[in-house]
């Protein structure tokens, strides 16, 4: 059962051969057992998941069941959910209790699914290690020295060790790829308005953008069909019509132009990661793939850009969290302004600290045209760069990340190489299209490496195509980490 | 020497829409602290914000009644800033690229005519409030007024003093009224405005240095501020110091202002495109839609006041200060359509000077216009006279009935029968013979002698027109 598709998890739920009570008590258990080492979890509610799971049981013996009905997925802990602790990592909001849905949460409620619980993750989503999380790392389940990424890292770490058949992720500047990329898991973050932000905790709100991590792209395909669609709640959503994912993944490749960046295979890419990265592209030629060199000129801007662009509205999507009407408060102050310090010097973490203040600074007067307006320009060339390169190719292939899984401490002291694990898909963000993470081998250590997938806007459904294929001649997908097979 | 004072108003109208103008929540005031409030306005984590399609159109009401220009693309933008009853810790609002850009609004003056541009007018949501009584030390915050939609208008520095600016404020008061976007409840503070105050040399091309006085929201306070912050700055120039930039507020209690931040104080609120909503696109087709829907102006139902009813444009200008007004007047008309003049005269003197009196709108008035030129018709066919009429107006408001009844009952009718009133004359003329041969030997002043007497012995009620008839032929003798 840990390493059953949902497809299969599915027929063993429509066939009564297990129960969703069943599926989520021995998940449940599984969590209980393995949580205290991967801290993959910060809040498990054992008897809400397993009332869902008897209603989900329930409407399965009515007849009404979606495909998914009864499946346990964990949730990042961005997400509100109504009578949920939705903490995003931090102390700020460690007391809050949701109350109400984000419309992902709806959805995946509607569709009868049961919430396993809430995953750890970087603080308001900020970071690359699931190091800043104010309720401590999580672990690589495949090297519990080393990290699972960020800032998703709880669902990806949940995922790979089978503690959940999937999760949810959300992917600002690849929060969702390079962790599905360290953990070995697949992870798609789709084009920019396709899964409503509403009732998702913002960090940066033109780059956020949810979606699902999960073992494989089948699955991813099945989890995108319910978490995206129009929401007239947020005015970022697209109005366009409810997608099947999966309608096109047994499509042969043959003929498929594979776009090579070579800024992506250019130096500070580990070789180990290149190695696996150039098995995987052989693997793709052998399915009737074609790749042709492309140029992405402004790759290297991306970094700056995106740590003007995020923070400055981070600084500001922050300021709520004031300590006036719920989340955490100082408790001794002398007046407003004592409060309002206190509270935000005691409630926020460093990594968080440093983005509003970078953002502060960045909007302020006199540097707003220089940092701001530049970076909202360099922002419209990036996204140049790929509508050139869609010319000339169908996807874009490349390393998600220049490294393995880096061990804990290695770079939190680092800022700066810290963010260029992000190098890759940060680029993707600032251009708001879609772009998937799927496993296709080891490197040095033992540690997975990650391919990345870049598709033009509103190609979900042939990347995850693409990825389906391989994953249909190799088994890189289908790997437990040592120790985690039962 | 002679200076000159420069004003620039910025005023907030409150948009009379059912709900905010990011969230679904009610607008309605009053009701108890915070019940008004959703998610949205209250800023939970991962709340968005989503248009209200009536605000934008309430604003692009405005902008087609004033001549502007609707952008047709125009962007929300976030002020940042920390304070208790801000909960975002940002207000949306509009500042690069505001939904209406230029315009003009005419305003009446005692002897003429101006033309008041405006810079723009711009969508913003208002923001909760602070409630520091009763909290025994604590401060209280009330959200139901955060996310309430505003137009925030604003006038170049074309007012010269306190009239100007009054008749200014005034006359956008009327004209969001007329367009039904905002309730115009100053009281409740629907309608404010902020005032930039400088002050000049007459004949000098250069402006002085300005300092804004925030939230004035009565006309009275308008002009006291004004009147005070003028008068202030002026002081300050004459004794050779100079004008520092800075907002102020204005304390009612006292009639005076006082310094609130200095320029350098002033915050830097960081304005940037807010992430959450897209440009606002205004199609041609919406814009026209609107155009269509617009009511008769108040500055062109003047025109037609004047050249339909043949009244001055003085007159025309307070009788269309409000779409009520001008509707009583026009239904008077429509029932005594051959008096406008006599219709608008006792509309704007009794009317207006009980209303006035019992502190009341026209739509509260007793008197209704069907009433009206009911009283009026019987000072025009000559059962009563101008003077009665008013004895039988104050019955009228006090709720005697109308105007035939209240005649009728109290026996005011105008002695017009010729015999009767010759018989009146006869006798005061008999009375009287020393004042006869007096006037009869040239002292014409005593005509209004004998008229006074008729007048007295009649108790008002002679016909004045046969009276002077009367009293003319007998003394001629």
């Amino acid at each position: 059962m840990l390493n059953a598709s949902l497809k299969e998890l599915a027929g063993l739920l429509a066939t009564k051969q297990v129960s969703s009570v069943e599926l989520t008590r021995f998940l449940l258990d599984r969590i209980a057992r393995l949580n205290p080492t991967y801290n993959a979890f910060v809040t498990v509610r054992e008897e809400t998941s397993l009332a869902q799971a008897r209603s989900a049981d329930e409407r399965r013996a009515r007849g009404e069941a979606h495909l998914l009905t009864g499946i346990p997925v964990a949730q990042k802990d961005i997400f509100c959910a109504k009578g949920w602790p939705t903490t995003c990592g931090s102390r700020m909001l460690s007391n809050f209790v949701a109350p109400y849905d984000a419309e992902i949460i709806r959805r995946f409620d509607a569709a009868g699914v049961v919430n396993l619980g809430k995953t750890n993750m970087d603080e308001f989503a900020m970071g690359s290690s699931n190091e800043t999380s104010f309720f401590g790392p999580v672990r690589n389940p495949w090297d519990p020295g080393a990290v699972p990424g960020g800032s998703s890292g709880g669902s990806a770490a949940a995922v790979a060790a089978r503690l959940a058949p999937a999760a949810t992720g959300t992917d600002t500047g690849g929060s969702i790829r390079q962790p599905a990329a360290l953990c070995g898991i697949s992870g798609i973050k789709p084009t920019y308005g396709v899964v409503s932000r509403f009732g998702m905790i913002a960090f940066a709100s033109s780059l956020d953008q949810a979606g699902p991590m999960a073992k494989s792209a089948e699955d991813l395909a099945l989890l995108l069909g319910i978490m995206g669609g129009f929401d007239p709640r947020d005015s970022t959503s697209l109005e366009r019509p409810e997608e099947d994912y999966s309608r096109g993944l047994t499509v042969p490749l043959a003929g498929l132009r594979i776009g090579l960046p070579r800024q992506y295979f250019a130096e500070g890419v580990n070789a180990d990661v290149v190695r696996v990265i150039e098995e995987a592209l052989t693997e793709f030629r052998r399915l009737g793939c074609e790749t042709v060199e492309i140029d992405l000129p402004n790759t290297r801007l991306s970094i700056p850009v995106y740590y003007v662009l995020a923070p400055a509205e981070a600084s500001s999507n922050l300021a709520r969290y004031d300590g006036v009407r719920y989340g955490y408060r100082t408790p001794q102050y002398a007046d407003l302004m004592d409060m309002y310090e206190k509270t935000r010097a005691e409630g926020f973490g460093a990594e968080v600290k440093r983005r509003i203040l970078i953002g502060t600074y960045v909007l302020s007067h006199g540097y707003y045209d220089a940092y701001y307006l530049q970076a909202q320009k360099l922002r419209r060339l990036i996204a140049r760069d790929f509508s050139e390169a869609f010319k000339t190719c169908d996807v874009i292939m490349g390393p998600t990340s220049p490294t393995t899984a880096f061990n804990l401490g290695e770079k939190s002291g680092d800022p700066v190489q810290m963010y260029l694990s992000d190098i890759f898909t940060i680029a993707v963000n600032l251009a708001g299209l879609p772009g998937l993470s799927l496993p296709v081998g080891f490197g040095d250590r033992g540690h997975p490496v990650g391919l990345q997938i870049i598709g033009n806007y509103f190609a979900e459904a042939r990347m995850l195509n693409v990825a389906y294929q391989y994953q249909q001649v190799t088994d890189w997908h289908k790997r437990t980490p040592p120790g985690l097979e039962v | 020497m002679e200076w000159e004072i420069v004003v620039g108003l910025e005023v907030h109208a409150q948009l009379s829409t059912q709900s905010k103008i990011f969230s679904g929540a009610a607008t309605a005031f009053g009701a108890a602290p915070n019940v008004q409030a959703c998610a949205v306005d209250i800023a939970l984590p991962g709340v968005l914000p989503v248009l209200n399609r009536a605000a934008v159109e309430k604003a692009m009401r405005f902008g087609l009644a004033v001549g502007a220009t609707i952008s047709r693309r125009s962007v929300f933008a976030r002020k940042n800033y920390f304070y208790p009853d801000l909960p975002k810790g940002y207000q949306i609002s509009q500042y690069e690229l505001p939904v209406v850009s230029g315009g003009a609004v005419t305003i009446q003056l005692k002897d003429r005519e101006k033309t008041v541009r405006l810079v723009r007018a711009h969508l913003e949501e208002d923001a909760g409030k602070s409630l520091h009584e009763d909290f025994h030390g604590l401060s209280g915050i009330d959200l139901n007024r955060a996310g309430t939609p505003l137009l925030e208008i604003v006038s170049e520095p074309d007012l010269r003093g306190s009239q100007e600016a009054v008749a200014y404020a005034k006359a956008l008061h009327s004209l969001v009224r007329y367009l039904d976007i905002c309730d115009g409840n100053m009281q409740e503070g629907s309608f404010r405005c902020d005032a930039n105050v400088s002050v000049r040399p007459v004949g000098s091309g250069v402006l002085g240095t300005r300092c804004e006085i925030k939230n004035l929201n009565s006309f009275r306070f308008l002009e006291k501020a004004i009147e005070y912050e003028a008068a202030r700055q002026i002081a300050i120039i004459e004794d050779g110091g100079t004008i520092l930039q800075e907002t102020r507020l204005f304390d009612a209690d006292k009639g005076e202002t006082r310094s609130m931040r200095s320029k350098e104080e002033a915050q830097d609120y960081r304005y940037f495109p807010d992430p959450d909503l897209l440009p606002l696109a205004v199609s041609e087709e919406w814009v026209e839609e609107v155009r269509r829907s617009l009511p008769e102006l108040p500055d062109a139902k003047r025109a037609r006041f004047v050249s339909a009813y043949g009244i001055s444009p003085y007159d025309a200008g307070v009788l269309t200060s409000s779409r009520e007004l001008s509707a009583y007047f026009e239904d008077t008309v429509a029932a005594l359509p051959s008096e406008p003049k006599l219709c608008a005269n006792w509309i704007m003197g009794e009317l207006a000077g009980y209303l006035n009196r019992d502190s009341r709108e026209i739509d509260q008035t007793p008197i209704s216009s069907r009433a009206l030129a009911g009283l009026l018709s019987r000072i025009v066919d000559g059962t009563i006279s101008g003077k009665i009429a008013k004895e039988v107006f104050e019955a009228m408001w006090a709720g005697a009935g109308d105007a035939d009844g209240v005649i009728e009952a109290k026996g005011l009718r105008q002695i017009s029968d010729t015999g009767e009133l010759e018989a009146v004359v006869d006798g005061i003329l008999a009375a009287n013979p020393a004042q006869v041969a007096d006037y009869r030997a040239g002292r014409d002043k005593l005509f209004a002698f004998f008229v006074g007497q008729v007048m007295k012995q009649t108790k008002g009620k002679a016909n004045p027109a046969q009276v002077n008839d009367i009293l003319r032929k007998k003394l001629v003798g």
